[in-house]
């Protein structure tokens, strides 16, 4: 497992209902891309989040296929309507195996 | 069959470039190759489709990118100039609020970014970008 993996996600507090959010995620890990050599020439293996997804309520919202070409500390933003009060869940997938989630409350008034 | 020194050494070389050599950038036959997974070869269109990147990136390690694709199902991004040509594949579903996404993404160096949409009536569209970019970011 990655050392140091921070979720962190940002959606309004509130919102009317049918209101389409804008919603801000960043997890901290390294994206070891498999491509670079460490100090004595041998390849560093490739250590990526390679999915994330985003659900409101269970129903989808963005789901990414991640190659290494995505930055250290994968960065996304989108748009996401809300009808009802809930939650988002958020979900990262590890190249190891290891999922990181993370989840976010919306009030709809 | 006998071999001959030249052979020999020329097999040798070979061999070591393949498991020595700095990692290959993707080739355009590689990026035909990704487009065509995911178009399977239909014609694309040019609007519809906005893909937002700097003209001049000064750290090819993030490289802020926006695609805007109203309508879209799923919007693939490729960067032919990298060691692998894919980026990333941005999939819609019922609760998005919009067709857009924004991420940072790594170049390798000055090439051209490439977004495709695919539309749920089966369409492609495709929108292209060229970013300059200062330093590389891929290192190794």
């Amino acid at each position: 497992m990655a050392e140091n993996v921070v979720p962190r996600v940002r959606v309004p507090r509130d919102a009317s209902a049918g209101d389409s959010v804008s919603v801000r995620t960043l997890i901290s890990h390294p994206m070891e891309s498999g491509l670079r050599r460490d100090g004595d020439g041998n390849p560093i293996p490739r250590q990526i989040i390679n999915r994330f997804t985003c659900a409101f309520n269970g129903e989808m919202v963005v789901d990414v296929e991640i190659h290494p070409g995505v930055s250290t500390n994968p960065y996304f933003q989108f748009d996401a309507v809300v009808n009802e009060t809930g939650s988002f869940e958020f979900t990262w997938y590890d190249d190891d195996g290891s999922v990181y989630t993370e989840t976010a409350d919306i009030t709809v008034a | 069959m006998t071999q001959t020194r030249r052979q020999f050494v020329g097999t040798g070389l070979a061999v070591a470039a393949a498991f020595f050599g700095l990692p290959q950038l993707a080739s355009a036959a590689e990026l035909e190759e990704a487009i065509q997974a995911f178009t399977g070869g239909a014609d694309m269109g040019g609007d519809g489709i906005t893909l937002i990147a700097p003209e001049i990136a000064e750290n090819g390690n993030t490289v802020p990118i926006e695609v805007d694709a109203p309508g879209a199902a799923a919007i693939m991004l490729l960067a032919a100039g990298n060691p692998q040509a894919d980026v990333c594949t941005f999939n819609f579903g019922p609760a998005a609020g919009s067709h857009m996404a924004s991420t940072r993404i790594r170049l390798a160096g000055e090439q051209e970014v490439v977004a495709i949409a695919r539309m749920p009536d089966g369409s492609f569209k495709q929108a292209r970008q060229n970013v300059r970019v200062t330093i590389g970011g891929c290192g190794g």
